[in-house]
């Protein structure tokens, strides 16, 4: 649930008017359409979807359905660096939580949210496929091994 | 058409091929329990997402159950219902939804109507074995519509009534796993979106999670208070459905009984919404014969005409169609214009202040409960209409009053806004307000009387219906439609340029207000739709006076206190207009309303 009120420029809504195009505006192909559009404006906000809900001919609730069922989409902006902790079984079972808590602590934000400077979201994943550097975690394409709670202040000090 | 033969509990059936276990079942009498399964009658509507699991049966050589509502027959298929292995398995099904659901059971508004409820009792549930984390969601209420998602069981019927069957889309399935739901875009209150109040979702919900707004206590607050006027107005499609809720048959017209149970109950005077049809009838017609008279002027925007008469149709136009407000007429709904009738003729009449006198109407209609709240439906803070309560509601009321209903003997409606004609009674059908307009529109037009009052080229149950009627030499189009996804299609050939229609009728439910959302649910029985429609079309026959011109009160208050149809004073207190409201909408964040 997204409290971010946006208002949508008119190149912005040419863009989701475009994206829409390219499929043909067919409503089957809404999910597609939403993958586009969180690709170009990193995220999915309500005004965006009803934009959606309007080219393809379908409810905004549809979309709002799709867009709440697949933990892929998004409807608050990622941070800057969006931090991914794997708690896949291998990792989990090497204290991934206790490396998570220890991110929450320091960002001071839940899983799923972006800090209020939008500098770091935080999220969970499920088995990155690096089990032998359990825990893992990753901040935008790097990937970070052997991570513990203690280590979690050095690894945010590099984005500073 | 090709067949299949199989045999379900030993008996043997043969069906056509693609149908489902369910229904070869049913054709053989056997009864096979469902949850999520919904069907309305013959209409093209149903719900089968066979996500419940209530109606797995045993399949022999299938290694797992199978959920008759979606798997269709084939060939020798050996069916078992009632095995140990099968009933073990809805038990199971029914404790662990019965698990997240909660146990009000004794002041549940469905309580004793539930199919919940009904399920567990016939399944013999007397402990559940599982127990876990509760759903908790806040409760949504809204001027008609109480959602309480926390007895939700995902069955998606509302869903599929609002997306399919009305194209209002006002509801989805959201999220994933343990905190999926339906609800609208954005968890947004109803009172939010676009959500028309037709009650569809209400009618068919087979918990407690959808239910209407009550009044009851509101109305009789108002009843024990000594210093107002209650005066009450019903409804046609209620007195030929009210009697359901009491063990008759459907199709039992009702009138006498309703009109002496509301005495009992208190009202100072107990009047018929259908005086007003016959109201609106002489407005809307004149005003149809005006735009008429343009259209054949060479003024093409004139026509198509609409009826208005029903609040979740305009509140769907105003919503998605809203650049066509010009086209429905401008008279307001017989609920509506007997408001300002009540309070500003009537009470005169009595000598009762209008501060004193409480209008109650009972309607067959959720959407009449937001109709009655509209800002432009009041004056100075004291509304036309003041409450409205559904059929169902009103059964309440006479239960909670200790009355026998069948026994009362059959009482008169008050004089004089409880004089009506059959024209006016027909307004509950689809097809019944348009045809009560083609009578009096005929005769005022062509200065003749008609050759015959019926006009069965405008009756019927299908969805979309169209017929010419011959008005003197003049032929008028006329089309019908009732469920509000054919209304959309009506008003797309209109906003395309496709349609040839003089005059259309519209109707949100499906079956007309005889279908309502407040009405006795009928579980999609469409025999009992039928019944309630041909109770209508009855008692039209066996009124005297059939033609709404003709009631001599009508005749009477437009000599003594409105002038004519269309005249300042009928404008100014029985006709409307409507609002756009197509923007884009607000939605409040419920945890951080602030922001």
């Amino acid at each position: 649930m997204s409290s971010i009120k946006v208002e949508l420029k008119q190149c912005e809504i040419d863009k989701i008017k475009e994206i829409c195009q390219s499929f043909n505006n067919e409503p089957g192909e809404l999910i597609n359409v939403l993958h586009k559009a969180q690709g170009h404006f990193g995220y999915l906000p309500a005004e965006v979807q009803e934009e959606i809900a309007l080219e393809l001919k379908i409810s905004v609730a549809k979309v709002y359905g799709v867009v709440t069922f697949y933990s892929f989409f998004t409807m608050l902006p990622k941070g800057l660096h969006p931090i991914s902790i794997c708690t896949g079984t291998a990792c989990y079972v090497r204290g991934a939580e206790k490396v998570l808590d220890e991110f929450k602590r320091i960002l001071n934000i839940q899983v799923g949210d972006t800090t209020k400077d939008g500098r770091f979201s935080l999220s969970c994943l499920r088995c990155v496929g690096a089990c032998g550097l359990a825990p893992v975690v990753m901040i935008g394409e790097k990937v970070y091994g052997r991570v513990s709670p203690d280590g979690v202040k050095d690894i945010l000090n590099e984005y500073s | 058409m090709e067949t299949i033969k199989l045999t379900i509990d030993n008996k043997p059936v043969e069906v056509p091929k693609g149908t489902s276990i369910l229904h070869a079942a049913k054709g053989a009498g056997i009864h096979i329990p469902t949850l999520c399964f919904f069907k309305l009658g013959d209409m093209p509507i149903e719900n089968r997402p066979g996500g419940c699991r209530v109606c797995v049966v045993e399949v022999q050589g299938r290694r797992n159950l199978a959920p008759a509502c979606v798997t269709d027959v084939t060939e020798g298929m050996v069916v078992k219902t009632h095995t140990i292995r099968a009933l073990n398995a809805r038990k199971t099904v029914l404790e662990l939804i019965l698990s997240d659901h909660p146990t009000d059971c004794l002041v549940c508004a469905k309580s004793g109507n539930c199919e919940l409820q009904t399920l567990a009792q016939d399944m013999g549930i007397r402990k559940l074995h599982y127990e876990g984390e509760q759903s908790h969601y806040r409760e949504d209420t809204s001027p008609a519509i109480i959602r309480d998602m926390d007895k939700c069981v995902r069955c998606r019927r509302c869903e599929m009534m609002c997306n399919d069957v009305q194209t209002v889309g006002v509801l989805s399935g959201i999220n994933r796993g343990f905190m999926s739901v339906v609800s609208p875009a954005f968890e947004m209150n109803l009172d939010h979106s676009v959500c028309t109040y037709c009650g569809q979702c209400v009618a068919v919900c087979p918990t407690g999670a959808l239910t209407e707004v009550d009044h009851t206590n509101a109305v009789i607050r108002a009843l024990a208070d000594p210093s107002k006027t209650v005066v009450v107005q019903t409804a046609p499609a209620v007195r030929a459905a009210l009697g359901e809720e009491f063990g008759l048959k459907p199709g039992t017209l009702v009138t006498g009984k309703m009109v002496a149970a509301l005495r009992q109950l208190g009202f100072d005077y107990v009047f018929d919404t259908d005086f007003a049809a016959d109201l609106t009838i002489m407005e809307e017609g004149t005003e149809l014969l005006n735009r008429l008279t343009q259209f054949l002027a060479g003024d093409k925007t004139k026509l198509p005409i609409l009826t208005s008469c029903c609040p979740a149709w305009v509140k769907f136009f105003e919503h998605q169609f809203p650049e066509m407000m010009d086209i429905p007429s401008t008279a307001k709904s017989p609920q509506q214009m007997f408001g300002p009738i009540a309070k500003e003729y009537f009470a005169k009449k009595i000598g009762v202040e209008r501060k004193d006198m409480v209008v109650v109407s009972i309607m067959p209609c959720l959407a009449k409960k937001y109709e009655c709240s509209r800002d432009e439906f009041s004056h100075n803070g004291s509304p036309d209409v003041d409450y409205s309560i559904s059929t169902r509601e009103l059964a309440n009321l006479i239960k909670q009053a200790n009355l026998e209903f069948d026994a009362l003997a059959d009482e008169d409606f008050d004089k004089p806004l409880g004089e009506s004609t059959g024209a006016s009674v027909i307004f509950g059908t689809t097809g019944g307000v348009i045809e009560a307009a083609v009578r009096t529109a005929y005769e005022l037009h062509t200065g003749n009387k008609l050759p015959k009052v019926d006009f069965e080229e405008l009756r019927g149950l299908a969805g979309i219906r169209s017929a010419t009627i011959d008005f003197g030499g003049l032929p008028i189009n006329i089309g019908i439609a009732h469920g509000l996804g054919n209304a959309r299609k009506l008003l797309e050939d209109i906003r395309e340029g496709k349609s040839t229609f003089h005059a259309i009728e519209i109707m949100a439910c499906p079956g007309g207000c005889i279908g309502g959302g407040g009405q006795p649910l009928h579980h999609g029985d469409f025999s009992i739709l039928k019944a309630r429609q041909e109770a209508l079309y009855r008692e039209d026959a066996g009124k005297p006076i059939r033609k709404s011109h003709e009631n001599p009160f009508i005749i009477e208050l437009y000599k003594e206190f409105l002038g004519k149809p269309l005249g300042e004073k009928s404008h100014h207190l029985l006709h409307t207009s409507y609002f756009d409201r197509s923007k884009k909408l607000i939605y409040i964040n419920p945890s951080h309303p602030e922001e």
